[in-house]
């Protein structure tokens, strides 16, 4: 209640400031003082309506529908509450009772909106942005932010508004919106700062646009992808420089201000993974944009080649960029002396470049990219991301990272190859990069190969990178869920984008006609060599629009069903808020890995799914917009955004705002509703916590000098167990509380470790108090849907997380039960994650739950461990990460232990001992007794050891997405 | 032009060298086996022959020099990989002086010629083993690490993967190219160890034919145009069980060549000739 109440303060705050806000922003500005009465309430609603969501989220998860709804719903009551309730909600600073109002008005707003509503809009829109900036401008940002991410689904639905508030943003188009929308938040009590990013595109030029200072780097670099007319971008990335003059990759999850040296707005577009077969591309335009950095690359050297290569690649760079060589063409070499090929260019080499020319007569620069690109791929070093650094022995080397895995050179020599499947964990430690190695045939144990980096910051960037490759090129989208729960434990960063098999399957779905574009010769147009005559068009705008609007309109509706739907998620209970907030805010670090699996998974079940979930809607509701209009461009715009979401845990924030864009997403989409659920999860936690919280969780996620990444680990067990399984039980152990006393306790973040000890507890508290609230919320549920507006104040109480329990409610309460949290008097770091348990069995209890609702969410601690693997690895070697598994399959449960030993910036070892009980069974398995004999035998096993967490998540349908 | 990496096997020209009578007492070896001059001859003649008529290869045929009793050994002076040549910097000082009439040769040819200057840099064109893809080094009594270094910054396009080769006189005494992305590789324990070296090393998939013997394993293999895959290989005579592995190779054009004598200074099918391919580059 306390952070409640914090928030609430806050928010009357922000909203007077928001008021004024709108009152400057606005173009209607002479609203009266009513109207700014309105304002704030709304944006108190708002406000309270993404805690609740987020907090409710968590959740409401589990039904697509209740998400839909409840976006819907939040839509419309956003936009209708400022017009109807500025009275109320003068008086009344709490959001509930306007989002009920809010919901009853929206359904009729919604048909006709007038004018006032419209101003309504923008104020809400304002209020939105005047939220988030509020909480920047009180110190208690972080918490705001969240809000205010929570508020941006409700800026989606604004992003109409924002349209009109703001033009410049409305270059982007639907795709855009998700950027808009943060930028929409981004506005603050100042009046929305504005920075002006400058990005040095790939052809040399500079691109200049406007964004939001909080603006995160998704959409600076969806603003410069929508610039370039480029849709295959998950290839790209944007750098920066940091400190120290390295280059650093933007990340797309988090704000740019944090990120960037001081005020330096200067970024650049990459490739970011290079497609190791270019001919696999979609668009020639992607090529294009290939070959202008491979270009770079090989005149820059970074790409090494022969004089013979130079030679040919120049040669059809040249092809591509002036045509057919043309023998009347005065001194040709003077032209061409000009132009950058090769590091040590020669004369020699320009005469070899102008006779290879001649002998592509007739190539269109599109056959010239493709055979450019044909020649570059094969060079050793293509797509080798090349890092410095020192072998055990304290010898120079250069550690590669690429598609394949990693690559040590020695000089020029390449010295050792690790590929990817060899590679079982990534992890750094301060300045020590280490790899473990996947035991060779005839080899028992795996080794660990450490390597020393400069400092801590290439360690980390290093780090990253391979996190980020192996993510894009390994990972297969069906192999994504099994592997990504795996991949969440212990470490913090993870790839957010799509992985190559992923951007490739969206690839096909471009229908777009070949978008023409300009190379950076403009002697080209006038050749025509393309047969059809080139067109150039600069103007993204109009490009833009033939995908775009479209994807406006859809944006639209959609938004109109998350504000129906939000009110209900809205509702959160307050007094639970509070609580969960600091337990959430632990949660959601550990848990954000899972949520990609579980995402992963989820869309799959979505889609398929689809088809229920429609039924369920118009079971539901009566005017369910649905989105199924969506191009498939849009489709892929809108996916990519979602992806990077849920991946990103690391700041808080960001995450948050991210996964308001996927609740977009999830509009137009009804399978991705189970993302949603677990992004909403993260805003709930985040949003309630955020406030104390926020700053403190991304401190360590970004602060932390060790991280871990297990590529490969239990690949197996989830391939077995996937296609067979329909209900997953997973239980995941979290080491003591005591380990977060010392985490608290070490220098760096002292206020995150109180935090996380007081989550802790109160989760377990809240925990219990959730289940019984999610019993009856199933009923509540379908209520919702229908109605949303009566009975809301009271249910507003209820949390929104009740609402997605409901359907696993029997279930989970079950398991939950059981399971207490225990102190261990042993060091070990608890962790917190997900267990979901999708059952479409299950769902009988409830028919919408069946069908609609697979998974549900429960926060228990569960856990187990096994000794003998803790003191055998895990204490080893206080700088190494070590890491056993061992997965037993029985009948019915797999486990999986885990130990990390970590050391902490303070010189704290932190040791994690995490099992993870996967039951898989038909329904007819009585999962509830399998777990409590699994969890039993582990604490016999293990009896110093506590059950953090049991997560039951049910999959119905993932055999039949696998097919 | 066919474009980087293209028509591995394909060969245009092919340059050898006389072998002189120094050869019998003069000549590096391992063993201390007599060395018939005027069969080594023969063998030499019949091998260059085979390049010549059987396959059509335009032959540079270098005289021999009695100051060098290994010069017939060719590929140890000189590494050609499209139309680069690098003048290697033979890690046995009496063949130094092999390189200087090879250069010639390959200028000749009009290759780019690249010199090995370094002096602390030794390599031997046995411990280089080109795949079409990409170049293995092996790191032996002959070559350094220097000398490697150096061959990866002449063939910039490849990866040049270094390979510790702890027994044998090089890389290729036990192991060779049998067809693209087929290494042939002897069965010894060494040898196999090498071959597992290398591919975790590569990017690139490779087969591997194990044959029984691992002075078998090294062969010359060519891509012909009107002859397709073409193996020249050991003897029945010399390693009849390897040669019945050979025989398994249904697609290529088996040509057995003795080498008996030259075998006992060390000396493979590989060592005898520098194989280049001009069209292909011009």
């Amino acid at each position: 209640m306390t952070t409640e109440a914090g928030s609430e303060t806050e928010v009357k705050e922000n909203a007077e400031e928001k008021s004024a806000v709108q009152l400057d922003q606005s173009e209607k500005t002479t609203e009266g003082t009513q109207e700014v009465a309105a304002t704030e309430g709304e944006e108190r609603q708002t406000e309270k309506e993404k805690e609740k969501e987020g907090k409710g989220i968590t959740r409401y998860l589990p039904t697509w529908f209740k998400k839909q709804k409840s976006q819907s719903q939040t839509s419309p009551t956003k936009e209708v509450p400022p017009t109807e309730e500025p009275t109320i909600k003068v008086s009344q600073e709490e959001a509930h009772i306007p989002e009920v109002n809010g919901h009853a008005e929206e359904v009729e707003e919604k048909e006709a909106v007038g004018p006032q509503q419209q101003q309504v809009k923008e104020k809400e829109s304002h209020s939105n942005a005047s939220a988030d900036t509020e909480p920047a401008g009180e110190g208690k940002v972080e918490s705001a932010q969240k809000s205010l991410e929570g508020t941006e689904e409700t800026t989606k639905e604004g992003a109409k508004e924002e349209k009109k508030k703001e033009e410049v943003e409305k270059e982007g188009g639907q795709g855009q919106t998700f950027i808009f929308q943060s930028p929409l938040r981004l506005v603050r009590k100042n009046k929305m700062k504005l920075v002006v990013c400058h990005v040095t595109l790939l052809d040399g030029s500079d691109f200049t646009c406007e964004v939001e200072k909080r603006a995160k780097g998704l959409f600076l670099f969806f603003k410069v992808c929508e610039h370039l007319n480029l849709l295959e971008k998950d290839y790209f990335g944007l750098t920066y420089k940091d400190h120290h003059e390295q280059k650093c990759w933007l990340d797309s999850t988090k704000e740019i201000k944090r990120q960037i040296r001081s005020n330096n707005w200067q970024f650049a577009f990459n490739v970011k993974f290079y497609p190791p077969d270019p001919s696999l591309l979609s668009e020639d335009i992607t090529r294009y944009l290939l070959c202008l950095q491979l270009r770079e690359d090989v005149a820059s050297g970074r790409l090494p080649c022969s004089f013979v290569t130079h030679a040919l690649l120049g040669s059809y760079t040249l092809q591509a960029e002036l045509g057919d060589y043309e023998p009347d063409q005065p001194r040709p070499l003077d032209y061409i002396s000009q132009l950058t090929f090769a590091p040590n260019q020669s004369k020699e080499m320009e005469e070899k470049i102008l006779e290879l020319h001649k002998s592509h007569k007739g190539m269109t620069p599109a056959q010239a990219d493709c055979q450019f690109l044909e020649n570059a791929k094969k060079l050793s070093m293509y797509g080798v991301d090349l890092h410095h650094a020192k072998d055990c022995e304290g010898v120079d080397i250069m550690l590669g990272v690429c598609a394949n895995g990693l690559l040590v050179y020695k000089d020029r020599l390449r010295i050792n190859r690790f590929a990817w499947p060899k590679i079982l964990k990534i992890s750094y430690k301060r300045n020590n990069f280490y790899i473990k190695i996947r035991p060779g045939e005839t080899e028992q144990f795996e080794s660990t190969v450490g390597f020393k980096l400069q400092n801590h910051r290439s360690a980390k960037r290093l780090w990253k990178v391979c996190v980020e490759n192996h993510s894009f090129f390994r990972l297969n989208a069906a192999e994504q869920p099994t592997k990504a729960r795996f991949l969440t434990l212990g470490s913090k960063f993870r790839y957010s984008g799509r992985t190559q098999n992923q951007t490739r399957l969206a690839s096909t779905l471009i229908d777009r006609p070949a978008p023409a574009f300009e190379r950076t010769s403009s002697k080209r147009i006038s050749r025509s060599l393309d047969g059809a005559p080139m067109i150039s068009i600069t103007d993204t705008s109009r490009e833009a629009e033939n995908g775009r609007e479209p994807h406006l309109e859809l944006h639209s509706d959609s938004k109109v069903k998350e504000a129906d739907l939000s009110p209900g998620s809205v509702e959160a209970t307050p007094a639970q808020s509070p609580v969960r907030v600091r337990g959430d805010n632990i949660y959601v670090r550990h848990s954000k890995l899972m949520l990609e699996d579980h995402d992963k998974t989820q869309e799959e079940v979505l889609k398929h799914q689809a088809s229920v979930s429609e039924l369920k809607r118009s079971f539901m509701e009566a005017p369910p917009p649905s989105p199924p209009q969506l191009n498939l461009w849009e489709k892929r715009l809108t996916s990519s955004p979602a992806m990077a979401t849920r991946v990103q845990q690391q700041t808080v924030t960001t995450e948050v705002e991210i996964e308001e864009t996927v609740v977009v997403q999830e509009i137009s989409k009804a399978p991705k509703a189970a993302e949603e659920l677990q992004t909403q999860e993260v805003k709930d936690r985040d949003g309630a916590g955020l406030q104390k919280k926020h700053e403190s969780v991304s401190s360590e996620s970004e602060s932390d000098e060790e991280a871990e990444y297990h590529p490969n680990v239990s690949v197996s067990i989830s391939h077995t167990q996937i296609p067979e399984e329909k209900e997953e039980e997973e239980a995941e152990e979290e080491q003591g509380k005591k380990e977060k006393l010392t985490a608290a306790s070490s220098p760096v973040e002292p206020e995150q470790a109180a935090a996380a000890v007081e989550e802790e507890e109160k989760q377990s508290s809240k925990e219990e108090e959730k289940k019984e609230v999610s019993t009856e919320e199933p009923m509540m549920t379908p209520d919702e849907a229908s109605n949303g507006i009566t009975s809301r104040e009271e249910a507003a109480s209820v949390a929104a997380e009740e609402e997605e329990l409901p359907k696993v409610n029997g279930e989970t309460s079950v398991v939950e039960a059981r399971p207490q949290v225990i102190c261990c008097s042993e060091p070990p770091v608890v962790k917190t994650e997900m267990v979901t348990i999708s059952d479409t069995f299950a769902a009988q209890k409830t028919e919408i739950a069946t069908k609609e609702v697979p998974i549900v969410h429960t926060e228990t601690k569960t856990i187990t461990y096994e000794a003998a693997q803790l003191d055998g690895s895990g204490d080893g070697e206080p700088g190494v990460l070590m890491t056993a598994q061992t997965i037993t399959s029985e009948s019915l449960c797999t486990t999986t232990t885990t130990h990390i030993t970590k050391t902490l910036k303070g010189g704290l070892s932190e040791t994690r001992i995490e099992k993870r009980i996967v039951i898989t069974g038909d329904c007819d398995i009585d999962h509830d007794q399998a777990l409590a004999q699994a969890i039993k035998e582990a604490k016999e096993q293990h009896p110093d050891m506590s059950v953090t967490r049991v997560v039951v998540h049910k999959e119905t349908e993932l055999a039949e997405e696998d097919d | 032009m066919a474009g980087l990496m293209a028509g591995f096997g394909r060969y245009t020209h092919a340059i050898v060298r006389g072998t002189p009578e120094s050869l019998a007492k003069g000549a590096l070896r391992s063993s201390q086996a007599e060395v018939d001059v005027t069969i080594a001859q023969r063998e030499h003649d019949a091998y260059v022959h085979v390049l010549r008529t059987t396959l059509g290869l335009e032959i540079l045929e270098l005289p021999a020099d009695e100051t060098l009793p290994d010069c017939v050994f060719v590929e140890d002076a000189a590494v050609v990989c499209g139309d680069t040549a690098l003048i290697t910097r033979p890690g046995a000082e009496s063949r130094r002086g092999e390189t200087e009439a090879m250069k010639g040769a390959l200028k000749e040819l009009n290759l780019n010629v690249v010199e090995m200057t370094d002096e602390s840099a030794t390599l031997e064109g046995g411990d280089v083993l080109f795949t079409g893809r990409e170049f293995f080094v092996g790191l032996s009594k002959r070559t350094n690490q220097r000398g490697a270094e150096i061959l990866a910054d002449a063939f910039k396009d490849y990866a040049v993967s270094t390979v510790p080769v702890s027994e044998g006189l090089h890389l290729k005494s036990f192991c060779s190219m049998g067809g693209p992305g087929l290494i042939i590789i002897g069965s010894s324990e060494p040898a196999q160890k090498a071959l597992k070296i290398m591919q975790q090393m590569s990017d690139h998939r490779y087969d591997k034919l194990t044959v029984p013997d691992d002075l078998a394993a090294n062969c010359i293999y060519m891509n012909l145009p009107n002859k397709g895959h073409v193996l020249l290989h050991c003897t029945s005579e010399e390693f009849p069980e390897s040669v019945k592995v050979f025989e398994k190779l249904k697609d290529h054009m088996l040509i057995p060549v003795s080498n008996m004598e030259k075998r006992k200074v060390d000396g493979a099918l590989t060592c005898c000739s520098v194989l280049i391919n001009k069209k292909a580059n011009n």
